[in-house]
Formats: structure tokens, C-alpha cells, sequence
């Protein structure tokens, strides 16, 4: 028998790769080895309508546990990956065992970054939002009167400030940066959601950060902040960015430099390794890149079943993205890095806006909240290599449907 | 549980009983429907859920709402007037028997 492709991690790129390959004709072995034990489910759901209790577990799987068998693809659940061996091609698991393959791919995913024990990071009620376990460990303590602090205004922290919000926590915001959502969004859109938070009750205070996480047996009683002031505190999210799992790799003596580094195929140093999704890096538009979304975990690693099927395209992302918070809905089309102007465009019903990102003249993003067909045709212009006149999109009488050029 | 209808590109059929209260796009995935994605879970975000509802059907799905009329404009196949995302569609003892196309893409 031939040796599997084997896809380590079991997360949405998993599941796309191995639906991609068999699409593409893949007819042989094909095994998926994840640590968690749940079929592959989508994670943006968790700091949603998952940790708020709307949505069962089996209603966030990517593909049904019966699909996996009828595709033949050997699910390895609760499994671990302890090392890859390039030079003979095979892993190896916590067990011991070992594991030929034929090409293997990384789509191992990422980890939020956590607060260090010295400053109270491993207190009971302290979490992160990024798994099954971390939602179901959340959710019971979101209970009406707690006091909630959020460590990071990016939209994890945003989003379960939102839920916790509205099952009726005190909840505060800090950021250290000058504003919310700094790192990814232009002050409009920062604006547009500091004020919204504001009017659902929440605390937000920007350009705080965080002394130490106190706590009391062993248990978080609440936060000395950058300012000296003291918050107490119930249960704390921290949401502070995520890291790329990288460590496979870099202990296989495969190159990682901020995520495993990969051509536009998605190979890394080894010709029969491919990364795809949160954890690999890949040149685009001449810089080095990493995404942290639904679209690039798919569009990725079904870009690298291709390359195993022979596809020598680089992968050139059409980047889109989205957060609900409260009844908003914000959708982002492109990718608004390097961006040196914006333009406010007010929406067509009331309390609704987008926001156009500009570089060197050209449009390269959109932010829109409850605007959607800014979004929609936004997000295909950009695919096609559109752009629009600063002027006419400033301007809220102009045609949407006839703005871009 | 209300049955619901799948017919492909290719005229064959799927049906599978669907609980109350799932949308029609989970209902595709966890039937294994080719060609209903679903890769923004339901969200409105992507338009890869797009389906004919078949005309007898239409008045008791509804019209599209106004953010899914909006989205409808990217459908990767043609936008008729019995489109919908099929994520928006819940499913109730209503619309037992319904029977929705899938566009080829």
C-alpha cells in the first residue's frame, strides 16, 4: 500500500485540505491527526454563540463525523504529534508510535498568547478564548452582576465582552494601546465600536495597561492597572494576540521565523512538508505574511492540496473577515496593512457605515458595519482588481454598484 | 422533523429530515450536499450557501432580508429571483417537504 498523506492538526484547514484533495482525485491514504478530541469544528463560533449558550457543539463541526468516512480519511482524534522526521519521512506520536508518510501537512493552528504566572496568569477565573475547552470553562461563569475584565480591545476580547455584556456582567475593557482595536482597524472603525460598547454598559479604557492579576487562594479577585488603580474582578479573558505553532517544525530543523515559512505553494525547507493556515507564513505582494481567519485557514490549505496534485500557482489571498458584536455585524473585505488614508461612506439604512482603506491611491480594504452590500461588492471588486475614487465613495449619494474602476 | 430536499446540478436528489430550528445550510453540510459551503458558518459573510428555492416553496420561506439581499449580489452562480443563502432559511414544521436547487459553481 502507498504511503498517506498525513495533515497534522484537525481544525478547519485540515478538514479543507483533505475535502480538497479527494476533490482533486486523491484516492489514496489520507489520515488527519488532531490533539483535541472533537471532529474539526469551527472556532469563531466560541467567543460567539457557542460560549453564550445558542449553539450545540455538533452545530460548529466543519464536516460530519460520516463524511470523514465516507471519504475514507483516517480521523486520529486526541492524538499528539511528538516529532517529524523529514529524513525518513514519518511522525512520531505521544505513544511512540510512528507514522510513514508520503507528504505531510502542518495546519497545527496557533495559540493565544498568555499572561506569565509572575503577574497572576495562572489564577483560576484568568482565560483565553481559543478552543472547546476554553469556551465550555468560560461559559458557566458568565453569570448576571460578575465583574468581567478584558485584557486586550482586539476582537476576541471585544466579542466576549459583548456576550458577557449582554447576559448582564460589569464588564471593563483595557487596552494598552491609544485605542481599541488599534492593530487592525483605522480610528473610525475603533470609534464606531468604543462607542458602541459604551452604550451597552461597558467600561473601556484605552492607554491601560495591565500591573498584575491579584487573586486570593489561588483564585483572581481582581486587577492592578498600568495607572495604579485597582479593578476587582470576577473572571478575567485575555485576549492578546495569538502565536503560531511553530515548535513541530522548527525541532525538524524546518525554517519558522513568526510561523513556519513556506513558498507560494505552501512548501517549507522540506520539499514534502506543507504548512497552511493560522500557523504558516508565505510571501504575498513582496512582504512576509501571516492571516488569522477562516478565509485564509480554507483558501490556504486547499491551495496546498493542490500543489500536492501538481498546481505550481503561487497562493495569492483574497482576504475576508467578521465579527458580530451586539446586532452588529462588521465584515471586512481585503487587507487593510500599509493603508495611508481612509474615507467614512454613512450606509443607507440609519446606524450603519463603512470605512475605505486607501494605499498610495488605491483601494485595498472596506470595513462595513451592517452594510453589506459594501461589503459584497467590495469584496468582489477587490477579487477582480478594482478600485474607487476617494471623492465619489466620500460622497453618500453616489451608486455603490457603479463606484468601482 | 420537517423533511427537506436537496436536488443538484446534476438532478440527483438528497433528503434528510432536519431538527426543527437548524438552518438549511448546516442541513446541507451535515448531509454532505455538494456544493452548499458554508464557509462563513451562517453569518452572512460569504455566500457560498446560495440555493433555488423551488417555486411552490417560495411564499412560505419568505423574501430574502435586507443584508442577505445584499449579499445575494455575489452569488457565484446567477442570481434569480427564487435565490436565497440557504443559511437563512430555518427550518420548521412548515416547510416539511421543501425542496431547494443547488447551483452548479
Amino acid at each position: 500500500m502507498s504511503e498517506p498523506i498525513v495533515i497534522v492538526g484537525a481544525g478547519q484547514a485540515s478538514a479543507s485540505c483533505a475535502a480538497k484533495l479527494r476533490a482533486l482525485g486523491y484516492d489514496g491514504p489520507l489520515v488527519i491527526i488532531g490533539e483535541e478530541k472533537a471532529v474539526p469544528y469551527q472556532r469563531p463560533p466560541l467567543s460567539k454563540k457557542y460560549v453564550s449558550g445558542e449553539l450545540a457543539l455538533e452545530r460548529l463541526f466543519v464536516r460530519p463525523l460520516s463524511w470523514y468516512q465516507e471519504e475514507k480519511i483516517d480521523l486520529m482524534l486526541g492524538a499528539r504529534v511528538a516529532s517529524i522526521h523529514p529524513e525518513t519521512r514519518e511522525v512520531a506520536l505521544g505513544d511512540g508510535a510512528r507514522l510513514h508518510y508520503r507528504d505531510l501537512v502542518l495546519t497545527t493552528g496557533s495559540r493565544p498568547r498568555r499572561l506569565p504566572a509572575s503577574i497572576g496568569g495562572d489564577l483560576a477565573g484568568v482565560h483565553t478564548v481559543r478552543d472547546l475547552a476554553d469556551a465550555d470553562a468560560i461559559a458557566p461563569t458568565l453569570k448576571p452582576g460578575a465583574k468581567l475584565l478584558v485584557i486586550g480591545g482586539g476582537y476576541i476580547g471585544l466579542e466576549a465582552a459583548a456576550v458577557a455584556a449582554q447576559k448582564g456582567l460589569g464588564v471593563t475593557v483595557i487596552e494598552m494601546a491609544d485605542r481599541i482595536l488599534q492593530r487592525v482597524a483605522a480610528a473610525p472603525t475603533s470609534d464606531f465600536f468604543r462607542n458602541l460598547h459604551q452604550s451597552h454598559g461597558v467600561i473601556i479604557r484605552e492607554k491601560t495597561g495591565l500591573a498584575k492579576l491579584v487573586g486570593e487562594s489561588g483564585r483572581l479577585t481582581g486587577a492592578e492597572l498600568s495607572d495604579g488603580s485597582f479593578l476587582p474582578a470576577d473572571v478575567a479573558i485575555v485576549g492578546i494576540g495569538i502565536l503560531p505553532n511553530d515548535d513541530l517544525a522548527k525541532d525538524a530543523g524546518i525554517a519558522v521565523d513568526a510561523g513556519i515559512w513556506v513558498d507560494g505553494q505552501g512548501r517549507t525547507s522540506d520539499p514534502h512538508v506543507f504548512a497552511a493556515g493560522d500557523c504558516a507564513n508565505f510571501p504575498w505582494r513582496g512582504e512576509r505574511t501571516r492571516l488569522e481567519s477562516v478565509q485564509n485557514a480554507i483558501d490556504q490549505a486547499e491551495h496546498v492540496a493542490a500543489a500536492i496534485m501538481g498546481e505550481t500557482k503561487d497562493y495569492d489571498p483574497k482576504p475576508w473577515f467578521w465579527s458580530d458584536q451586539y446586532d452588529i455585524k462588521l465584515q471586512i473585505a481585503g487587507l487593510n496593512r500599509g493603508y495611508d488614508s481612509t474615507v467614512f461612506r454613512p450606509g443607507k439604512r440609519p446606524g450603519t457605515q463603512s470605512i475605505w482603506y486607501f494605499k498610495a491611491g488605491r483601494l485595498i480594504a472596506i470595513d462595513a458595519m451592517n452594510e453589506a452590500l459594501a461589503y459584497a461588492l467590495g469584496k468582489k471588486a477587490l477579487e477582480a482588481g478594482k478600485s474607487a475614487d476617494p471623492a465619489v465613495v466620500a460622497d453618500p449619494n453616489s451608486d455603490l454598484k457603479a463606484i468601482f474602476v | 422533523m420537517p423533511k427537506v430536499t436537496w436536488i443538484l446540478a446534476d438532478g440527483r436528489e438528497i433528503s434528510a429530515q432536519v431538527a426543527v430550528g437548524h438552518n438549511l445550510m448546516e442541513a446541507a453540510v451535515a448531509n454532505n450536499v455538494p456544493n452548499v459551503i458554508g464557509e462563513c458558518g451562517g453569518c452572512l459573510s460569504c455566500a457560498t450557501c446560495h440555493v433555488y428555492v423551488e417555486p411552490d416553496w417560495a411564499a412560505k420561506t419568505g423574501k430574502p432580508g435586507e443584508m442577505e439581499n445584499d449579499m445575494l449580489e455575489i452569488t457565484t452562480a446567477e442570481r434569480k429571483e427564487s435565490s436565497r443563502l440557504s443559511c437563512q432559511i430555518v427550518a420548521t414544521e412548515e416547510l416539511d417537504g421543501i425542496v431547494l436547487r443547488v447551483p452548479q459553481i
